[in-house]
C-alpha cells in the first residue's frame, strides 16, 4: 500500500528510528510499512495518522485508488 | 523514547538459553547412564526420554514468542519463519521416509530427527525473510 509516511518523516526531520520510537515499534516496521512491503493493521495506522495529526486518507492510499 | 527492545524477543532467548543448558544436562546424563548400563527398565524409558524434554520446551518457547510479540511486523516475521520451518522439516523428512522405504538409504537418522531440520528451517526461514521483506526480524 502506498504511503506518504517518508515525506511527512522527512518535513519534521525525523528518522525511521525516531517514528519508530514515536510509535513504540520496531525500526523494521516502520521500513517495511514505508517501503510497502507490509501492510499496517488498522490500530496501527489509526496510531501512525494519529501522530502525524492527519487522518488515515492522508497517509495511506486506498488500494483501489492507488 | 528509547528504541524498541522486542520483551517477547528477550524472553524467547532467556528460554532457550535455560532450555540449551537443561538439553545438555540431560543428554551427558542420559549418555553416561546408558553407557554405564546404569538403568533399565521403565527408568530407562524415562531418562531416554528426558533429554527430549527440553526440546520440546524450545517448541513452546517459539510458540509462546509468537503469543507474546506485541510488534505485529516483527510476529509476521517469525510466523513466516515457523510455516518456512514447518514445510522444510515435513519435506525433509518425507523424502527420506521414502528414500528408506525403498532401502536406497540406511535405516535410522543418525540423531538427526524432525527437531533438528525443523531448527534448520528456522534458520532459512530467518533466510527467506530477508531476501524477501529485507530483515530477518531480530529487534
Amino acid at each position: 500500500m502506498n504511503n506518504r509516511l517518508k515525506v511527512l518523516r522527512a518535513e519534521r526531520d525525523w528518522s525511521q528510528q525516531d517514528l519508530a520510537e514515536r510509535l513504540q515499534v520496531s525500526r523494521q516496521s516502520v521500513n517495511a510499512i514505508e517501503t510497502g512491503k507490509y501492510d499496517p493493521s488498522l490500530p496501527l495506522a489509526f496510531r501512525i495518522a494519529e501522530l502525524f495529526g492527519l487522518a488515515i486518507e492522508a497517509v495511506f492510499t486506498s488500494p483501489s485508488k492507488g | 523514547m528509547s528504541a524498541y527492545r522486542s520483551p517477547a524477543i528477550r524472553r524467547y532467548l532467556i528460554r532457550i538459553i535455560v532450555l540449551v543448558i537443561l538439553y545438555l544436562g540431560f543428554l551427558i546424563a542420559a549418555v553416561t547412564a546408558f553407557k554405564a548400563h546404569a538403568v533399565s527398565g521403565i527408568a530407562a524409558y524415562g531418562l531416554a526420554v528426558l533429554p527430549a524434554l527440553p526440546v520440546i520446551g524450545v517448541f513452546w518457547a517459539v510458540m509462546r514468542m509468537l503469543v507474546e510479540e506485541t510488534d505485529e511486523f516483527l510476529r509476521l516475521l517469525h510466523v513466516r519463519q515457523c510455516l518456512f520451518a514447518t514445510g522444510f522439516c515435513l519435506t525433509v523428512m518425507t523424502i527420506w521416509e521414502f528414500l528408506q522405504n525403498f532401502d536406497l538409504v540406511p535405516p535410522g537418522n543418525g540423531g538427526f530427527g524432525a527437531a533438528f531440520f525443523w531448527f534448520v528451517g528456522l534458520g532459512l526461514g530467518g533466510l527467506y525473510n530477508r531476501f524477501t521483506l529485507g530483515t530477518a526480524g531480530c529487534a
